[in-house]
């Protein structure tokens, strides 16, 4: 198959997938059975992205180990709880990350 | 860069009267919504930009031309489902089973899409067609706490706008950077792990019974459990049974 065809076939099933619901839904208050389900995508859907690259990371270049990952997460998700603070989730999980690996490297 | 909603490029117009929503999202005019959505869009691309410098230097790697490698940037526009597809191209995969990867990674944005579709929902066929076009993971994580909280909701969806363009337009470009320059950024810093974390930033704030917590930590372990599966299809399966385990145990945490 030429490549063309596989990426603009790829990227129709991409985009036939996000507009699905957004084209289908009309104006009014969605009923408590779509609700409800609803309401827990956001939790659901970024908590099975985040654990993964937590524990076995894809897409990098880099090998060590999981432990300084799973210690900044950890502080990452209490410094969230505790102030809501994006960018000082941000800066307090990248320091650890850095602390942790300089620490623990072999 | 200057943020100040409701104040015009010349300057003329003035600050805007209605504003005042209280942080961290104070307008509520569709200028305002927008530069909202880009700023909360920026600190993601600390993740995302060094994500799309090794996507372009993997797709030279693996025989893309530069043409196709950045059309599929602005075909597709899924990162992780790039990835798969230039290892499948490396190894010589059928055009058929690359098609049906792509598809199959990017299952998980039918949930955006029916998790945002009430709030587009009184928009144009053309409006719902651009952001539907945006909807990416990064896109979605910051605007859907903004698209469900409370006060006028008329101009929210350009708070999607902004922060789908800003993602759009980093991408676009750090694709070509790994792709003519190569990735420079020395790996020893880490900064795709910037992603997850911003991902543990804006879902913490959303977990706020038992019924949300029991929902993230049986889909992030479902996730890792899963992660055998073909086709990435284990983010789907994982994010399906939090939502219903979150549905079965209380109310919706709105």
């Amino acid at each position: 198959m030429n490549i063309w065809v596989v990426l603009a076939a790829g990227g129709l099933a991409t985009y036939l997938t996000r507009l699905s619901f957004i084209a289908l839904a009309h104006r009014g208050t969605p009923p408590e059975w779509v609700a409800r389900p609803l309401g827990f995508v956001p939790t659901a859907v970024l908590s099975a992205l985040i654990l993964p690259a937590v524990v076995t990371p894809q897409g990098s270049l880099e090998f060590d180990m999981a432990m300084p990952r799973v210690l900044a997460a950890a502080a990452a998700v209490v410094v969230a709880w505790r102030t809501r603070s994006v960018l000082l989730t941000l800066v307090v999980g990248m320091g650890v990350l850095w602390l942790a690996t300089a620490l623990l490297a072999p | 860069m200057p943020l100040q909603p409701g104040v015009s490029d010349n300057g003329t117009r003035g600050i805007s009267p209605r504003v005042v929503r209280g942080p961290p999202y104070a307008a509520a005019d569709a200028r305002g919504e927008f530069l909202h959505g880009v700023a909360a869009e920026l600190p993601l691309l600390l993740g995302v930009v060094p994500f799309g410098m090794i996507y372009g230097v993997l797709a030279a790697r693996a025989g893309l031309t530069r043409m196709t490698a950045q059309a599929a940037s602005a075909l597709v526009f899924a990162g992780s489902s790039q990835f798969v597809m230039t290892q499948l191209v490396a190894g010589a995969a059928s055009g058929l089973v690359i098609v049906l990867s792509i598809a199959a990674i990017n299952a998980r944005h039918a949930l955006y899409s029916a998790s945002v579709a009430p709030y587009l929902a009184h928009l144009s066929a053309a409006w719902k067609a651009l952001l539907a076009y945006l909807l990416t993971d990064e896109a979605y994580a910051v605007s859907i706490g903004h698209l469900q909280a409370d006060g006028p909701r008329a101009k929210r969806h350009f708070f999607l706008l902004g922060a789908g363009l800003t993602l759009w337009a980093s991408w676009q470009v750090s694709t070509a950077f790994g792709l003519f320059i190569g990735a420079r950024l020395p790996s020893a810093w880490s900064l795709e792990f910037t992603l997850p974390l911003m991902f543990i930033a804006l879902v913490v704030p959303q977990v706020k019974d038992r019924a949300g917590l029991v929902a993230a930590l049986l889909a992030g372990g479902v996730a890792v459990a899963a992660q055998g599966m073909p086709l990435g299809l284990g983010v789907l399966l994982a994010a399906m049974v939090g939502i219903l385990a979150g549905t079965a145990l209380g109310k919706r945490p709105a």
